[in-house]
């Protein structure tokens, strides 16, 4: 159905074919959280493994932050309509972080925890080959706060409340579990070209 | 806790006729939309808003329902228009009264209250921030009366309060609902006013007139708003799983 009266601001055509169905491209870096940005200092700062219940292996923050890092420029999406094109991110990969604790064989699916008890869930194979990251810089500089920092997950071809701010677990799973988005109405998987913002879109 | 209110029905895209349009402030008007089947929601909670032009290209925004589920049939739009917006300019400038949008929902589990939840609640808005609060403030009057509300509201000026005459009529006559004003760039028109930014004293006053703890606090307005406040309530002592922020803007 056309709106009467409406022809969208001029969008530039080259950047048409990066932006997801429903979304449009943002310049700004606006914050999305569901509660206060908690205040993680890095002395407290730590990662953790998980398969099932049990901890497999934990990370201070120099630990972590000694592990290779990896540079990835990537377009990211938010499901309330905005998109940013080539945002550069700095971190460690899931990849190298699994090597780092010699697992090989994996669970289908991961629940990603935060410092503030947000949770989020992510198949695992979203999370290897190169495809996602713990993110610790931005544009070249530690991640602030509001976006997540010390650290956050990364899993840029994913809607980006996949992209768990304040990360401090990674939980391998047999079975998809729900996260703290998705038990309220948002979308299992959230991929942003199938539109698929909340439960129920394809 | 799951979203009870969710069913498949709620993402589906429908067509809503704009049957009334109200200005609230220079920069905001209300905006009534009567859907072709209407379902009740929790108080909070958003719609998400698409428009079409003819050449197929689409966009889509989010609005707050800033009326209570008893408005049976209707629901009420908050809008700011911004200067370099696309749907915003479009809606104040060009939408009228019979014209037709789509919309889908009422979406949103988390910033969003019903009875279950109880109180005492403390809201604090930021400008246009208001509307989901609104919700709030409204669906509570008709539901739970005993629940004790502070509704700490940001706007530049006496001018730019969004629903500044509802709530003041709300905060004379009902006995647990508490309007607190604070005016960036104004004197305060209420003795119970306060002619300055939002800072720690602020929230430490709307604190003591709920009495005891909230069990909840909504804090919606742009980003830099709510993370100002949520900062000065960390600072306060507030148990941050108590409290629920939307933020806009960026």
């Amino acid at each position: 159905m056309a709106t009467r009266g409406f022809t969208g601001k001029t969008s530039p055509a080259d950047y048409a074919d990066r932006i997801p169905p429903g979304q449009s491209r943002t310049d700004g870096f606006p914050v999305l959280s569901a509660g206060p940005t908690p205040r993680v200092s890095l002395g407290d700062w730590s990662f953790t493994l998980k398969i099932g219940p049990r901890p497999v292996m934990r990370w201070t923050w120099e630990e972590l932050t000694a592990l290779p890092q990896t540079k990835m420029t990537r377009d990211i999406h938010c499901v309330t309509k905005w998109s940013k094109l080539n945002t550069p991110w700095r971190g460690v990969l899931i990849d190298d972080i699994l090597a780092e604790a010699g697992l090989t064989s994996l669970p289908d699916y991961t629940l990603a925890h935060s410092f503030d008890g947000y949770s989020t869930n992510v198949p695992t194979a979203d999370l290897i080959g190169g495809k996602a990251m713990v993110a610790t810089h931005y544009e070249g500089q530690p991640l602030t706060p509001a976006h997540g920092g010390p650290a956050r997950l990364l899993v840029p071809h994913l809607y980006f409340w996949k992209s768990a701010k304040w990360i401090n677990a990674l939980q391998f799973l047999e079975r998809d579990e729900a996260g703290f988005w998705e038990l309220r109405g948002y979308h299992i998987y959230g991929d942003p070209w199938r539109e698929q913002r909340y439960r129920g879109d394809q | 806790m799951m979203d009870t209110t969710l069913e498949e029905g709620h993402v589906q895209w429908q067509e809503a006729v704009i049957e009334r349009i109200e200005r609230q402030t220079e920069r905001v008007k209300s905006f009534f939309l009567r859907p072709q089947t209407w379902r009740s929601f929790r108080a909070g909670q958003h719609l998400d808003v698409r428009l079409t032009a003819p050449d197929g290209y689409q966009a889509q925004r989010s609005y707050s329902v800033a009326s209570p589920p008893e408005f049976e049939g209707l629901y009420e739009l908050v809008v700011e228009r911004l200067e370099d917006g696309e749907v915003s300019p479009f809606l104040h400038d060009v939408a009228e009264v019979g014209d037709a949008i789509e919309i889908r929902g009422p979406i949103g589990g988390h910033f969003a209250w019903g009875p279950e939840d109880g109180g005492p609640l403390l809201l604090v808005g930021g400008g246009s921030g208001v509307a989901p609060l609104m919700s709030i403030v409204r669906h509570r009057a008709a539901v739970s009366r005993d629940v004790a509300v502070v509704l700490l509201q940001a706007a530049r000026t006496w001018d730019n309060v969004i629903f500044r005459e509802e709530l003041i009529g709300r905060d004379a006559a009902e006995a647990n609902f508490t309007l607190l004003l604070s005016l960036s760039r104004d004197t305060a028109h209420r003795p119970q006013d306060y002619g300055r930014r939002i800072d720690a004293s602020l929230l430490n006053i709307s604190l003591a007139r709920l009495g005891t703890a909230p069990r909840l606090t909504f804090a919606c307005g742009s980003n830099a708003f709510v993370e100002a406040v949520t900062g000065y309530l960390l600072d306060l002592g507030s148990d941050p799983k108590t409290i629920r922020t939307e933020r806009f803007g960026g």
